[in-house]
């Protein structure tokens, strides 16, 4: 009987402390592999210099992200997720049934996406047309839809260099794929008629895409030892290896900070954070960690971020976005629409 | 038949010309091996050694009223730009702690930023001239140097290439085998005892022994899964903590064990068992007193192989939430925890070039834990092994 108490009691006490209940002043945070180095730079800051502990931020991509954040409230569920992209409808619907009906959105600025080689090369510059054409998984050819034959670039367009078409890019589960899609493929097919006026996305599986995975390190690496292909990847990336790297200009406008920020480079997105407004009384880091993400040292015009690749937003929108965080405006599903 | 002379000797040759054609492919096998593991070793020498030093330079820091506000300006500008914002973050809060700074200016080595690292090491840096320049005469006086990269062992992750460490990490990895060890040891080594000494041999163990064997064979990212959906949801064990990757990463070791623990049971001769039953002992006291201690150092050796592998594993960390950004060590078995392949991992998707040398450097660091692991594990065997 002794031991059987025992064993008990051993039991007990080892779920014990598997059950402890989560003590939460750590802001958990997830979402978008883009937005990752900016909120990870943000809470390390505010980990040294305010008494709360650091944040935990995984790093799950921007879909992970709102299917974690709109699991539902409480201990464990996450505070904040990162987006690349706006939270989608049918994801704040999700979050809606699920009980989280108070989020606050807080836009951050932009990132470009950088269409990329070595510097080894001449200069390419290119436009949303002729990518779309070189990477489309089928293209109109004399007003019929037929399987991509370009095999080299200038059989696009003569101006283009006799060079292979080979470009390294993300897998379908990054964020900055789905902004590709959106920026890049569907942009340029929405004005051909082959395709009827709706985006075409499809991404030609021959082997002149390649799939590099979530890694824009490596695609960077691969693009110094292959010297012909180009790489799609976050300008940041760009910006660090701009010693052996060259962006080219799309649509005659080359990536630069500037030309990101006021749009007129047409491969940038906005990056955003969503805050869940109803874990405020639980976790009191939390909005001191999003008003401190959103303070003029952050995302500002000399903010720390910039440092790392955030291109800032206009002096009015960031004022804007950063009265909606203080004020925790409440997002409403018409905003996303 | 009969065969004649010169047909035997020359089948002869030819089989021995087989023979030496097989060892020359077996050593140009291990030869290839051997290559690439030199490649990878230089490699990793090359690009992670530079980790283990760190630039610092030493400023005039000014702890004036002005610095406890804006902490830039406890630097003169020229050198602004070259110290860490690691450090400089860090001078409000010194000045109040200690009152007596105030006013004072001290002559100090500080970190320098990871820029100012990187330039002192002849790589790629985003130094303008001008900057290059103040680093040069500050070399020439003595004033910046590479020393060794304390820090590296001290503090945990950072965006700041020159702050970051592996101290939270490797903290993390040794709660997590902790763990790892303190489930799935006394389970798996019980499962093999009843498998081996009590259970009757039948369809079901039979069924049993074929699963586990299943298990040692399956991706370990399902081990992730399976981790999340019991670990988490059901029972609520906080994700990213030392307890759910340790428990997660149990299961994944669980069958190493049992198998090598079965192995090494199997060795143990049966003339043992029948002479202690021979003398009166129960089954238990048979297992208890003879078995197990002779089968000791073969189950120590599979359980540190077993462990070795969990210890090199990042796939099922992800599901459960322990590849994440967590510079602070945690103090407890609840709270977030990264481990020392997940550092490595994360560190390798950064842009900045600093952190190829810190991605190098952490695997240098695993690379040796686990060479010593695997060392103890062959020193216990060769030690205690009998042969019998």
């Amino acid at each position: 009987m002794n031991r059987i108490l025992k064993t008990t009691a051993i039991a007990a006490a080892v779920m014990g402390v598997v059950g402890v209940a989560q003590a939460r002043d750590q802001v958990r945070i997830v979402g978008s592999s883009t937005v990752y180095p900016f909120a990870s730079y943000v809470a390390e800051e505010f980990g040294a210099t305010t008494d709360f502990p650091t944040p935990v931020i995984e790093s799950t991509g921007s879909g992970g992200g709102a299917r974690l954040f709109c699991n539902g409230i409480g201990e464990g569920t996450p505070d904040i997720t990162n987006a690349s992209r706006r939270m989608k409808p049918s994801e704040f619907e999700r979050c809606v049934e699920n009980g989280v009906t108070d989020i606050t959105e807080a836009f951050i600025g932009y990132d470009g996406i950088a269409f990329a080689q070595s510097n080894e090369n001449d200069a390419m510059d290119v436009t949303l047309e002729q990518i779309f054409l070189a990477l489309a998984a089928q293209v109109p050819v004399d007003g019929e839809l037929v399987d991509n034959p370009y095999t080299q670039w200038n059989e696009i367009d003569d101006s283009l260099p006799a060079r292979e078409i080979a470009v390294y890019g993300p897998p379908t589960t990054s964020g900055t794929r789905d902004a590709f899609e959106e920026l890049v493929m569907e942009a340029a097919s929405e004005e051909m008629d082959a395709y009827g006026g709706e985006g075409y996305t499809d991404i030609r599986t021959d082997g002149a895409f390649i799939d590099a995975g979530e890694n824009d390190n490596l695609i960077v690496q691969r693009l110094a030892e292959n010297t012909e292909a180009f790489g799609i990847f976050g300008y940041s990336f760009l910006e660090e290896n701009s010693d052996s790297m060259m962006g080219s200009s799309i649509d005659g406008v080359a990536p630069t900070p500037d030309a990101i920020g006021s749009g007129d480079y047409p491969v940038s997105r906005s990056m955003f954070f969503y805050v869940k407004n109803q874990h405020a009384d639980e976790v009191p880091a939390m909005n001191e960690y999003a008003n401190l993400f959103m303070s003029e040292q952050m995302i500002g015009d000399l903010g720390y971020l910039k440092g790392i690749g955030l291109i800032p937003a206009p002096e009015e929108m960031r004022a804007e976005a950063r009265s909606a965080v203080e004020n925790h405006e409440t997002l409403e599903l018409a905003d996303l629409k | 038949m009969s065969q004649s002379f010169d047909e035997i000797s020359a089948q002869l040759r030819r089989r021995h010309r087989k023979s030496a054609r097989l060892k020359w492919m077996s050593m140009g096998a291990l030869g290839l091996a051997g290559l690439f593991l030199v490649l990878f070793f230089t490699d990793m020498m090359i690009k992670g050694l530079p980790a283990f030093q760190q630039a610092q330079i030493q400023v005039e820091v000014d702890y004036s009223e002005q610095a406890s506000q804006l902490p830039l300006a406890a630097v003169q500008e020229d050198v602004r730009p070259l110290v860490s914002r690691g450090y400089l973050r860090l001078i409000p809060g010194r000045m109040e702690d200690n009152a007596e700074l105030l006013g004072t200016t001290r002559m100090e080595w500080v970190l320098a930023d990871s820029q100012v690292d990187q330039y002192l090491k002849g790589h790629h840096t985003r130094l303008s001239d001008s900057e290059q320049e103040v680093v040069d005469r500050l070399q020439a006086e003595g004033r910046a140097e590479l020393r060794f990269n304390t820090t590296f062992f001290t503090s945990g992750d950072s965006k700041m290439p020159e702050l970051a460490g592996i101290a939270s990490a490797a903290m993390g990895t040794v709660m997590t085998l902790l763990v790892t060890l303190a489930v799935s040891f006394p389970i798996g080594v019980m499962t093999a005892v009843y498998l081996e000494e009590f259970a009757p041999d039948n369809r079901f163990t039979q069924l049993i022994e074929i699963n586990i064997n299943n298990l040692a064979a399956i991706p370990s990212i399902l081990f992730g899964l399976l981790g999340l959906a019991i670990f988490i949801n059901f029972f609520g064990v906080p994700r990213s903590s030392p307890v759910v990757g340790g428990l997660t990463l149990a299961l994944m070791t669980l069958p190493v064990i049992i198998i090598s623990t079965r192995t090494a049971l199997r060795s143990v001769p049966d003339s043992i068992r029948h002479a202690a039953f021979g003398v009166g002992c129960s089954r238990w006291q048979v297992v208890r007193d003879h078995v197990l201690p002779l089968a000791l150092p073969g189950i120590m050796t599979g359980s540190i192989i077993g462990l070795a592998q969990a210890m090199g594993e990042t796939a099922p960390l992800i599901i459960v939430g322990m590849v994440a950004f967590i510079p602070d060590v945690a103090a407890s078995f609840s709270e977030a925890a990264t481990v020392l392949p997940a550092q490595i991992f994360t560190w390798a998707g950064e842009p900045e070039r600093a952190f190829i040398e810190k991605t190098s450097g952490g695997i240098l660091v695993l690379l040796a834990v686990l060479i010593s692991l695997n060392a103890t594990a062959v020193v216990l065997r060769k030690k205690f092994e009998r042969r019998w």
